[in-house]
């Protein structure tokens, strides 16, 4: 079954894992701009990496049929920082015109901070200044449920922003109907150990239903799996659930809210 | 909760009861683990620890959305946002307090 990994961190992966996402049916994948597992010392380091995910990425993807898309952004992790953030803030715009960029991401909370909170809002404020899409990290463990109450207040504040335009990832048992309720997407992360397993993101579709949600591998340099998504679908398929509701969950969701984007389209 | 999964009980239960067993063992080993582990006497519970055996308690309830409340005992039940993030990265999967 053809599938969209639409969070993944292909530039942490090897080509082996391209071939193999392939053979398992992933035909597109959007790749968030995130934190490299150390802190960056310039601005500079962004605008090269930004560079890798708008001209390098898609190249490698294409070589197995797959198309590339990303987000631009400075992630929570490095946003304590004030200074250095209002740097690669600046970069962002030259980068939404680039044909593979969807829009802003993945901005969001980490410690739930002062700094990271400012920094999350003045990138907002670039999502709405050029009518992007944004794609939104939640904190991890303890922090998720703080954080995503922070996050949701923040983009409400901001007064032109359409919740429908904007996807909280990383949404858990305790998350998902807060999100959902406020009228945001909502995107489940299929990690081995601290996100949701295949296995209880298909409970949590059973339990909330299938509509503006999607699930995604988040594949980085830690542990993560990048057949994540097709591990999922066959979970559900394992439990008897139609395929047009695999298929919503893991395609055709992606492809509605993604395609708020003009720029986004599957080839074929 | 109502029936959305379309499995039927049995079916549930033959197909994930052995990968929960050994999931249920692994607790309770860790737990042996712990008590094995040398601790000062006076020694005050882990915070990680304590909100480990509330969550405990949790899955011994009868009512339904136990994975939701796990993940509440674990949150961080405050609201403002904390003064700095300097030097801070990781989770500890539990609330300090």
């Amino acid at each position: 079954m053809k599938y969209i990994d639409p969070h993944i961190h292909m530039i942490s992966r090897t080509t082996d894992d391209y071939q193999r996402m392939a053979q398992a049916g992933c035909v597109a994948v959007t790749e968030p701009a995130f934190w490299a597992g150390f802190d960056r010392s310039s601005a500079k380091g962004f605008f090269d990496y930004f560079r890798h995910l708008t001209e390098q990425e898609p190249r490698r993807a294409a070589d197995y049929g797959i198309q590339h898309f990303c987000w631009i952004c400075i992630n929570a992790k490095e946003s304590e920082d004030v200074g250095l953030s209002r740097e690669v803030i600046q970069l962002i715009p030259e980068f939404l015109d680039k044909p593979n960029v969807l829009g802003v991401g993945e901005i969001g909370l980490n410690k739930n901070s002062r700094n990271e909170l400012a920094i999350f809002e003045e990138q907002v404020a670039v999502a709405a200044e050029y009518g992007q899409l944004i794609l939104v990290h939640t904190p991890h463990l303890e922090d998720k449920l703080k954080g995503t109450r922070l996050i949701m207040d923040a983009v409400e504040r901001n007064g032109k922003i359409d919740p429908g335009r904007v996807l909280i990832d990383h949404v858990e048992e305790h998350t998902i109907k807060l999100v959902l309720d406020r009228g945001f997407w909502a995107g489940m992360t299929l990690y081995p150990e601290t996100k949701c397993t295949p296995q209880r993101a298909a409970d949590i579709i059973e339990t909330y239903g299938s509509e503006r949600i999607w699930i995604n591998s988040a594949g980085d340099w830690g542990p993560s799996d990048p057949l994540a998504v097709p591990k999922c679908q066959i979970e559900m398929k394992r439990r008897g659930h139609a395929d047009a509701t695999i298929s919503k969950i893991s395609f055709d969701n992606p492809m509605t809210f993604l395609g708020q984007c003009a720029k986004f389209r599957i080839d074929g | 909760m109502s029936s959305t999964c379309p499995m039927s009980c049995k079916q549930t239960i033959d197909a994930y009861f052995m990968e929960h067993r050994a999931k249920l063992l692994d607790i309770a080993a860790f737990l042996d683990r712990i008590d094995r582990s040398a601790a000062e006497a006076s020694e005050p519970e882990d915070f990680r620890m304590a909100a480990f055996r509330e969550a405990l308690g949790v899955l011994s309830e009868s009512e339904p959305h136990r994975a939701k409340r796990v993940l509440e005992v674990f949150s961080d039940p405050s609201n403002n946002p904390i003064e700095s993030a300097a030097g801070m990265k990781g989770a500890y999967g539990a609330c300090a307090g």
